[in-house]
């Protein structure tokens, strides 16, 4: 029976049947990669190498190749750092917290967002292994005994937590993300027509059948990880927020950082979410899937936290004057007309003013106005690091110290090659796994698709 | 040499016919060796008489472990083996050793499940499945019953299949 509701749209449209669901999605899997694919994997892939060569310059001659200085100690790098992880939030966020709400428009978007989560987490966690200055000996931040001495981390350091929350963030995503992907991967195999697809999805899908008993438990188990990872997400930003706001630099040391920090990581993560989405489902006609609604329903959640983080922006204003402290006082009146004025005017155009332009319905469904929204806002979510932590040091307490931060070719260089392997991965995923969670989309296709099943 | 299982298997193409089907398949005392399906079904497990998975009470032990071994490992390296005069602050400050013992709980415990999972399920990258119907993780429900274990005859079960609104009826060696 179908039930069709006026309030609720369709989830998924064009009266699909199970067989179309696998149809449309496996079919990309299976075919030999298009030209417009073999384009876009080059130029990322070549964009990768060119970022290959200043990540090359960074290890060789250290990062003096950067336009670090002595007062401002971190700027591209965990500007960076900062946004990646915070686009790395929409994924599990959809995945987990959706489905801990019950909201079924999560089925068809939270696959490719898993895989983007994932994919900037990598990115991220690249620029803490370059910003070190000397990589190969990135793992003395693990808890290992010292060579030198019987030495341990400090574990009141942020930093270190940091380490903990990054690689526990970046494993548990893997494994929900794998976890979902099973069935899907079981799918491609009983398709599979060539014995070397039919060995690594084989592989890949661990033998899976759809058995009920198997179902069940495989069920439990996505409830308990989007248990776990609810709070997981909301403690991997806080914890980098940390990084900050338990130093004693004015600017930094504001207790608003972890809840600000999380809105706008949910808010950028939504925005690349956007941007990747509304390409893929263009290139692979994935519009039944991802239908307006859905584009909506994202649009949404970008005014919300887009407002959490301008109200954010506000207070930390508000308070810097009414906490009295002259030195906080200064440090935010120098962001908003000191030297740095163009990229806080910037963050506050494209996270304040411009998500705002979403209460107007014909742009919140909108396809162009969503695609150019969910760019600017990332725009602006650089920005936003980038004051946060360029402008809070560059003026330091003593002014004979001031100094400002100028970028090098190899600065530009190494954050083009985070998106050089950002995009070659998600490229990579998008060809050989599916795109759209096959198995979920068929659980709600009944109850929510444009139209009933055909009944034989 | 392992013996081989001689299957029925009624395939469907409804979730709700097929759980009725289950539904009236175990009421007249025919053993169901397993039902597949390309989603889970809600509430097929009370169908088949399947007891609710115990892996919620896994993911908590694993936890605990992983909460007990984090905060273990940091009071014990900073506050015993090795305790640094960091600002003059508590060598073992428990607030400080909330963030990493958090982490520590949900790694231990999320790997600690999908570990359990995988086990318990045999998901492994080297099983051999048998696959009973490719078109299970496409858009068929296959009821499958096990010839040794039921007292019906083949063509008996088979009727009854029929009745409950399968669309096909195949037999499976494997």
């Amino acid at each position: 029976m179908q039930v069709s509701s006026h309030v609720r749209p369709p989830l998924v449209t064009g009266g699909k049947t199970y067989h179309d669901v696998t149809n449309d999605i496996s079919k990309h899997v299976e075919s030999a990669p298009n030209i417009r694919w073999i384009a876009a994997f080059t130029v990322s892939f070549l964009t990768l190498c060119y970022g290959l060569f200043c990540v090359y310059r960074t290890l060789w001659f250290g990062i003096g190749e950067w336009g670090l200085n002595k007062t401002v100690g971190w700027a591209w790098d965990i500007t960076n750092f900062v946004w990646w992880v915070g686009i790395g939030h929409a994924g599990t966020l959809i995945s987990a917290i959706l489905l801990l709400f019950r909201q079924k428009w999560r089925t068809s978007i939270n696959r490719a967002a898993e895989a983007m989560t994932i994919f900037a987490v990598l990115c991220a966690a690249s620029f803490i292994l370059a910003h070190m200055g000397r990589p190969w000996v990135g793992y003395w931040p693990l808890p290992l005994p010292n060579t030198f001495g019987s030495l341990w981390v400090n574990f009141n350091s942020p930093l270190v937590w940091d380490v903990f929350a990054i690689s526990t963030y970046l494993s548990v995503s893997t494994v929900f993300w794998y976890i979902g992907l099973i069935p899907d991967l079981g799918t491609i195999r009983d398709r599979a027509t060539n014995t070397i697809s039919k060995i690594i999805y084989g592989a890949l899908s661990l033998g899976w059948t759809g058995g009920a008993k198997d179902w069940s438990r495989y069920e439990a188990v996505c409830l308990i990880l989007a248990g776990l990872s609810t709070p997981l997400v909301l403690s991997v930003h806080t914890i980098v927020s940390m990084d900050f706001a338990t130093s004693v630099i004015p600017g930094w040391h504001t207790t608003i950082f972890p809840p600000y920090f999380v809105a706008g990581a949910i808010f950028s993560g939504f925005a690349m979410v956007l941007t990747l989405m509304i390409v893929t489902r263009a290139v692979y006609k994935l519009e039944d899937y991802i239908t307006l609604e859905h584009i909506e329903s994202m649009n949404k959640i970008i005014i919300l936290t887009g407002s959490i983080v301008g109200v954010a922006y506000i207070t930390e204003f508000f308070i810097a004057w009414y906490s009295g402290v002259e030195y906080e006082s200064y440090c935010f009146i120098n962001r908003a007309t000191g030297p740095y004025w163009w990229a806080y005017w910037s963050m506050m155009t494209c996270n304040v003013l411009s998500p705002q332009l979403f209460w107007i319905k014909k742009i919140r469904r909108s396809i162009a106005a969503t695609f150019i929204l969910s760019i600017v806002v990332n725009i602006g979510m650089w920005f936003e690091r980038f004051v946060i932590i360029v402008s809070s040091l560059h003026r330091d307490y003593v002014p004979s110290s001031w100094a400002m931060f100028y970028p090098t070719y190899v600065d530009v260089g190494v954050y083009i090659n985070s998106f050089g392997l950002f995009f070659t991965l998600f490229f990579l995923f998008a060809k050989f796994l599916p795109v759209v969670n096959m198995a979920e989309i068929k659980a709600v296709l009944k109850s929510s698709s444009g139209s009933q099943p055909v009944h034989h | 040499m392992k013996d081989k299982k001689h299957y029925i298997l009624g395939v469907f193409d409804d979730d709700d016919v097929v759980m009725h089907a289950a539904h009236d398949v175990r009421h007249e005392g025919v053993k169901i060796h397993e039902l597949f399906s390309p989603f889970p079904i809600h509430g097929i497990d009370d169908v088949l008489g399947y007891k609710r998975s115990r892996l919620p009470r896994a993911a908590f032990m694993f936890g605990a472990l992983g909460l007990t071994c984090g905060l273990t490992m940091m009071i014990w390296m900073n506050g015993f083996d090795w305790p640094m005069n960091v600002g003059g602050k508590p060598n073992a400050p428990i607030p400080d050793f909330v963030p990493i013992s958090f982490e520590c709980t949900v790694l231990f415990s999320a790997f600690g499940m999908v570990g359990t999972f995988l086990v318990a399920s045999n998901l492994m990258p080297w099983s051999k499945p048998d696959i009973l119907d490719v078109r299970i993780t496409d858009d068929k429900f296959v009821i499958a019953i096990d010839l040794d274990k039921n007292k019906k005859s083949k063509e008996e079960i088979a009727a009854l299949l029929w009745k409950t609104g399968a669309k096909e009826v195949n037999e499976k060696e494997i």
